[in-house]
């Protein structure tokens, strides 16, 4: 390993590590994280097939430009928490990043070594979590060099990742930050979606924890445009900057007959019963969730797979996701796909819903289903899916989970004055700063893109930071 | 904070407590709801808030013991604390000078309704309150309610107190004498809701009702609080709580409210082997 490590092999020998995982069939049944995450002897191998390169455009595929080859070059040296802090100059929450990030087609899409499709690209993601988990660990625990107050404070609504990144970029530069969040958890779609199997809670709960021994202040079960407005928080309060991060979470229905029958389900009130809520562990944790043995799940994207996976560990003897196209336009992520798979989901491709059935105490026990075929392209270069006439067919089964997607949350622009909203209920704001049109109010997060993903939202926090420090001349 | 400042039983099952959540207090509007969670393991259940004291800085909740969580609530002592409180939630009542407004409560259901029967009072409708329970010692809050109306009329099922019948009944009795009413509030058990619905829609008045169904955030978020109005979807709990009654499903809500009941049989029986659930009082057997 060591000549590897003293020049770097033009063409990498050594194969793309795989990261060790529970069984699939013993993993189907319990909550415990899916991927173990490397160990020692398997971050070094994969590191040394990091070529280093001098115009890395693995840096240009990370939404925050996260100094990979730096980070990688420091593991090959053996310097795990060194390179933690190194990711941790543009990625604060790396622990979560390196779980739930789409690397696929961020960073590992633009690598080198992956580039000519002959090997397979540096397993950057892997690298990130291990080395964000080792500094966990092993590290002093000791906090940065706090700056001297500033005087200014900047209340924050919403605690999913891109309020947490702003809390902690701001902070750090010496300004009081307030997180007003309305549930009784901190981290938004971390801890109520994103299911304890892909990321464990406690370490959402330790970053948290870190910002907190930092100084932010956190107020759970305030609902922001209820107990106050983000008017309020200007005007009365005299916050300097107000940040709206208050999520996408505003669950879309199909508006198809059936749809509010007993055993039907957002995925957004199925997973926050089961993670949120803790349902797996009822009647120890109060909150019941229905237990299909049958559950059938609406739709193709992450949220859709999580729901199935979730399913299945709370005991579903089949769990069949419903999708309009094929397995090749599936939006999930291939990998999660994958584990869905080998976790023993099934698919019914093709095939779209048109009614859930009910009996008469209001218990869905069917679906009824279009197939379909694939068309012409549309718009967005997809094929699309068109019904095949008159063929139609039901499907037995106890529970639905709708996971098509999520709308803006009206409640926070419909109470905030002269906040510009676009015709999706968007907040609109600078694509570069997070500014709104609004005085001293920013905004970002999938209230601002609509549903997107953990490492966007936390570059749009960090974008915010960068412009109310630059806006507050500090 | 959430600490219990006074708790009373005030009928068989019933409680009522007040618990200091200064904020709360403050920018709490008639017809709104709190969200709490007992203990960390705590379900979220959503209540009305049935009074306040904004210079105390309390909120005052009434509650029967239905489930776990109530039941649990049931033997928490002044000085407890609450997990959480979220609130308010929900949409405040539209309150202005209407005329005449006829506030009808249906057993527990008087609680959520004396601040919108007081709100009403003070904009300066002629407030007409119809309570009404099974039998006179489920009746509550009666004293509160004839300080904040006009008229007060009280129907017990079994005729042990006031009008021997049900509140449609009385409601009927009014519109058939002639009196002018301009708005209906109904707040109680969904099939009493139903029932006055019934009778308005024959009379031609607006109806509000405030529904109760089954929540987990209060924001929107989930749509476990679904509900048909006008054949439309709403959200309980930001759309509401407060419907036109002339157009919901109730069908629909007792159906949704019902979905978790073997379930809540299991908690409940799991929190009576605790030390807490056997040694409170389960009354009548419960
Ligand atoms: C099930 C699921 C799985 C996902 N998996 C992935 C994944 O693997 N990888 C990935 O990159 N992305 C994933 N995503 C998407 C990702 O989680 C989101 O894009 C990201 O969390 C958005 O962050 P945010 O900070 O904008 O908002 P959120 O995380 O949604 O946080 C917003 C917070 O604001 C709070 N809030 C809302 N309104 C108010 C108010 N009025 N007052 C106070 N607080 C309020 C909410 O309660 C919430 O806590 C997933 C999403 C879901 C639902
Ligand atoms: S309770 Fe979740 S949306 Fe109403």
């Amino acid at each position: 390993m060591s000549d590897q490590q003293a020049k770097p092999a033009k063409k990498p020998k050594v194969p793309r590590q795989k990261m060790p995982e529970q069984d699939p069939i013993q993993r189907a049944h319990n909550f415990y994280e899916v991927a173990l995450g490397y160990e020692n002897d398997l971050a070094l191998l994969e590191a040394s097939r990091c070529l280093n390169c001098k115009k890395p455009s693995c840096m240009k595929g990370c939404p925050v430009e996260v100094d990979i080859p730096d980070f990688v070059s420091l593991v090959k040296a053996g310097d795990m928490i060194g390179a933690a802090w190194k990711i941790k100059e543009k990625n604060s929450l790396p622990r979560i990043a390196g779980r739930v990030c789409p690397q696929e087609t961020q960073c590992e899409a633009r690598c080198v070594v992956g580039a000519k499709g002959k090997n397979e690209p540096c397993a950057i993601g892997r690298l990130e979590r291990y080395v964000a988990d080792y500094a966990a660990i092993h590290g002093d625990g000791k906090l940065p060099e706090m700056p001297k107050a500033t005087g200014l404070k900047v209340g924050i609504v919403g605690s999913g990742p891109a309020g947490l990144t702003l809390a902690g970029a701001l902070i750090k530069k010496g300004v009081a930050v307030t997180v007003f969040e309305a549930l009784h958890e901190l981290g938004g779609v971390l801890v109520y979606g994103i299911p304890e199997f892909r990321l464990p809670k406690a370490i959402v709960r330790a970053e948290v924890d870190e910002l907190r021994r930092m100084g932010v202040e956190f107020k759970t079960n305030w609902v922001i445009g209820r107990i106050e407005t983000v008017d309020d928080l200007l005007e009365k309060r005299k916050y300097d900057g107000v940040f709206i991060g208050s999520g996408a979470g505003a669950p879309l229905f199909l508006k198809i007959p059936g749809e509010n029958l007993n055993g039907v389900y957002s995925a957004n009130e199925f997973l926050t019963r089961a993670n949120l809520m803790k349902a797996y562990m009822f009647p120890q944790a109060d909150t019941p969730v229905a237990k299909g043995r049958r559950v059938v799940v609406f739709g193709g994207g992450n949220v859709a797979m999580d729901s199935a996976r979730t399913s299945l560990r709370l005991g579903a003897e089949e769990v069949t996701i419903v999708y309009r196209r094929t397995m090749e336009e599936l939006p999930a992520r291939s990998e999660e796909v994958h584990h869905a798979i080998e976790e023993g989901v099934k698919f019914e491709l093709l095939s779209s819903p048109l009614e859930i059935i009910g009996n008469e105490q209001g218990w869905a026990v069917g679906i009824k289903l279009q197939k379909m075929q694939l068309g012409e392209p549309d718009a967005s270069g997809r094929r699309r899916p068109v019904p095949i006439p008159g063929a139609f067919y039901e499907k037995e089964c106890d529970t639905v989970i709708v996971s098509i997607g999520n709308a803006a949350n009206p409640l926070v622009p419909s109470t905030t004055k002269n906040l510009e909203t676009n015709k999706w209920g968007n907040i609109v704001a600078d694509p570069e700063t997070g500014k709104t049109p609004k005085d001293r109010v920013w905004a970002g997060g999938d209230i601002v893109t609509g549903a997107a993903t953990v490492i966007l939202a936390m570059g749009a926090g960090r974008k915010a930071a960068l412009s109310m420090i630059d806006t507050f001349k500090i | 904070m959430f600490e219990i400042l006074e708790k009373e039983r005030i009928g068989p099952g019933v409680n009522r407590a007040v618990i200091s959540a200064p904020a709360i207090a403050e920018a709490h509007r008639p017809g709104q709801f709190i969200i709490l969670r007992t203990t960390d393991n705590g379900e979220r259940i959503p209540l009305t808030v049935a009074d306040k004291n904004v210079e105390k800085g309390t909120i005052t909740l009434v509650w029967q013991e239905v489930g776990s969580t109530t039941y649990y609530m049931g033997t928490m002592c002044v000085g407890e604390k609450f997990q959480d409180i979220c609130g308010p939630l929900g949409a405040p009542t539209h309150i202005e000078k209407f005329g005449t407004v006829v506030g009808v409560g249906g057993g527990i259901g008087v609680a959520p309704l004396y601040p919108i029967t007081k709100g009403m009072h003070d904009a300066g409708n002629n407030v007409i309150s119809i309570l009404g329970a099974r039998t006179e010692g489920l009746l509550i809050m009666t004293e509160e309610m004839r300080k904040v109306s006009d008229e007060l009329i009280i129907s017990t099922d079994d005729g042990s107190y006031g009008f021997h019948g049900f509140v449609t009944q009385v409601l009927q009795g009014l519109i058939d004498r002639g009196q002018q009413i301009d708005l209906v509030v109904a707040i109680g058990p969904v099939p009493m809701m139903k029932a006055v619905v019934n009778v308005t829609r024959k009379a031609n008045l607006p109806t509000v009702v405030s529904l109760n169904p089954i929540m987990v955030d209060g924001t929107g978020m989930c749509g476990a609080c679904r509900v048909e109005v006008g054949g439309k979807t709403m959200f309980g709990c930001v759309d509401g709580p407060e419907f036109d009654g002339l157009q919901v499903d109730f069908d629909l809500l007792m159906k949704r409210l019902a979905m978790y009941k073997g379930q809540e049989l299991i908690a409940l029986n799991n929190f009576r082997d605790t030390p807490r659930g056997c040694q409170c009082t389960f009354p009548g057997g419960a």
